[in-house]
């Protein structure tokens, strides 16, 4: 673990009302995430990682405790705050890709820095060294319906790349992908992450995530079981 | 704003077949308003044209006791032409036309009927009554083809015409139809025998006596003789325009069925959008879009559609607007009897600021009916709509 702290978390709560009382998916969590960590928080369904997650990206907010991101604390950032940090700083990668159907591969790839309102010769630059990264280039025309799960997913890790975020944050990427495509995507990751220095935060069950892991935050019923640093 | 638009329109193009009913349907609406808009102009200026150039010359001076709604008025509503009015009726500048009742008998039948004198050298109306000059007959009469076809009478017919005279006294005499006009305005040709002013003031004993006098210039306005009234051609237009006002309210039913059947489709895609689209508005959330600028997003998609179908509408109905302008519209057969100023063709007439109303009513309405179903999005968590989970 590198010492600068990206994420700080700190007696987080999420308490989400249900329609017989209310449920608590995080239950007082505790901890901090540093520069270029290759972190995975772990854990079964319904054990909190997603509601983590969200939180780290902003798209949700503590019901009680702190997470501050990159000096940001999540609770204080009005609706604009948080859209600029996830704009400029964050990256995500979801189950089941959220490709932008009617886009081709390098529309989607090109959506983040167009919101960053860099000029086109910029943005035609880091879109193709993106793909490129990926080995999508021959996909640059391509619609995401034309493509295969693992090269979707490809296409979603490009998008989340392209603008180098300090952040990545992953919810479960291989939960559509066969045994063969996790491991490319995830060597792909875990290549952006020596290379670019960028922060990667996996919320998975999955086994071959976990292999790949540096560090292991285990999660059950919204508390932190174990937290541990992977040597391999 | 710029990638809005960018965004937008890409949406909307990725959209395929949805896109284009709507578009189609919106573009049709467009048509038909400005179509129906500018038939109504036609028809408008046609109708004013016909009057002025018929009935109502550049404005009319009448008799203090005359009132067109009044035969009973007619006995007393003549006087002598003014001395004032020398001149213009030597050039033939000012149309007199003594109005009187009268009764005709075609074909043994009885027919109450309007006789009007009007002088033969007159140049305001269009009436023929150049023919009176070169005619021996003792009632030389122009009557209109709808007189002439309700009343089987052709030119060259003589027929009993009988009249009171100023006294009182009933008199009769064979007229002789000696042409038969046709024109737009049925009040100068349903139920009206045009003679001779000269001959009618002799039959009635009112020599030198007009009932109105009709004027070629509006600057006669401001001779304004004693015992004489001006009516502007614009009062005397007045039952045309508010005609045609009337009949431009009930095109507004015609456009808000048009506009409801247009807006209810697209808000109805606004809807299916933003129900089907959950995940893509969580991406874009997620991507870092604000809320404001999503429903900034699907408002846009919503009214490119009247944006479309204006272009569409251009493509196909330029042309047809075109040549409907240059052919005009027929209504042959039925305008005679509607009793309305109706050419048997109009000729619509499309002006900039209709196109340009019509243009933008379509694009604010759209705007607004985009609107309303976008603001859900406003409402949605960003986490629930990034799952498709609907809300």
């Amino acid at each position: 673990m590198e010492n600068s702290t990206l994420i700080s978390i700190e007696a987080l709560k999420k308490i989400f009302p249900t329609s017989g009382g209310k449920f608590t998916a995080l239950n007082g969590i505790n901890l901090t995430i540093g520069k270029a960590e290759f972190t995975g928080v772990v854990g079964p369904s319904g054990s909190g990682k997603t509601t983590l997650l969200n939180i780290i990206g902003s798209l949700d907010t503590p019901s009680e405790g702190r997470a501050v991101v990159l000096g940001q604390s999540i609770s204080d950032l009005n609706v604009k705050q948080a859209a600029l940090l996830r704009r400029s700083k964050l990256g995500f990668i979801f189950q089941s890709y959220n490709l932008l159907p009617v886009y081709t591969v390098f529309e989607n790839v090109e959506f983040p820095l167009l919101l960053l309102k860099l000029d086109e010769s910029q943005r035609k630059k880091m879109v193709l060294e993106s793909l490129e990264w990926l080995g999508l280039t021959d996909k640059i025309k391509s619609k995401p319906a034309q493509l295969s799960g693992g090269e979707c997913q490809r296409v979603a890790i490009a998008r989340a790349m392209v603008k180098k975020p300090e952040i990545v944050l992953a919810d479960e990427p291989t939960a559509n992908l066969d045994a063969a495509n996790s491991h490319n995507i995830l060597k792909t990751m875990v290549q952006l992450n020596n290379e670019l220095k960028t922060t990667f935060v996996f919320a998975t069950h999955d086994d071959k995530v976990i292999s790949y892991l540096k560090r292991k935050i285990s999660l059950i019923d919204g508390k932190v079981l174990k937290d541990e640093i992977i040597k391999n | 704003m710029k990638l809005l638009l960018k965004l937008a329109a890409k949406n909307l193009y990725g959209a395929g077949r949805r896109t284009w009913l709507n578009v189609i349907v919106l573009s049709f609406s467009f048509l038909v308003i400005i179509w129906h808009k500018g038939l109504l102009n036609g028809w408008d200026r046609q109708a004013r044209n016909d009057m002025v150039n018929w009935e109502v010359g550049a404005g009319q001076y009448w008799q203090s006791s005359y009132d067109p709604y009044d035969p009973f008025s007619l006995t007393d509503a003549h006087s002598n032409i003014p001395s004032s009015f020398d001149t213009l009726l030597t050039k033939g500048e000012v149309a007199p036309v003594l109005i009187t009742e009268g009764t005709i008998y075609p074909g043994g039948r009885i027919q109450s009927i309007l006789i009007k004198g009007i002088s033969s050298d007159q140049k305001v109306l269009k009436l023929p009554t150049e023919k009176f000059q070169k005619n021996d007959d003792e009632i030389p009469a122009l009557i209109g083809s709808k007189m002439a076809s309700d009343n089987g009478l052709k030119t060259g017919d003589e027929i009993t015409i009988r009249w009171r005279d100023t006294h009182g006294t009933f008199d009769a005499n064979e007229l002789k139809v000696i042409g038969i006009f046709t024109t737009n305005v049925p009040t100068v040709d349903a139920g009206q025998v045009w003679i001779p002013l000269d001959r009618l003031q002799k039959m009635m004993g009112m020599p030198g006596e007009a009932t109105i006098l009709i004027c070629g210039n509006t600057s006669e306005a401001n001779l304004k003789p004693e015992g004489w009234k001006f009516k502007s051609s614009e009062e005397l237009l007045k039952s045309v325009t508010d005609l045609i006002k009337m009949k431009s309210v009930g095109g507004i039913v015609l456009y808000v069925i048009l506009m409801s059947l247009a807006m209810l489709a697209i808000f109805d895609t606004q809807v299916l959008s933003i129900f089907r689209r959950q995940k893509e508005i969580g991406t874009y959330i997620a991507l870092g879009m604000t809320r404001s600028q999503v429903v900034g997003l699907f408002t846009l998609e919503g009214s490119l559609n009247s944006v479309l179908a204006g272009l569409l509408a251009a493509v196909y109905g330029i042309p047809l607007l075109a040549m409907q302008a240059s052919r005009g519209l027929s209504f042959a057969g039925a305008s005679k009897d509607y009793g309305l100023v109706l050419a048997d063709r109009i000729f619509p007439v499309y002006s900039l600021g209709l196109v340009a109303t019509t243009i933008i009513i379509i694009l604010i309405t759209t705007t607004i009916v985009s609107y309303l179903p976008s603001r859900k999005i406003a409402k949605m968590k960003p986490t629930e709509a990034l799952r498709g989970k609907l809300q």
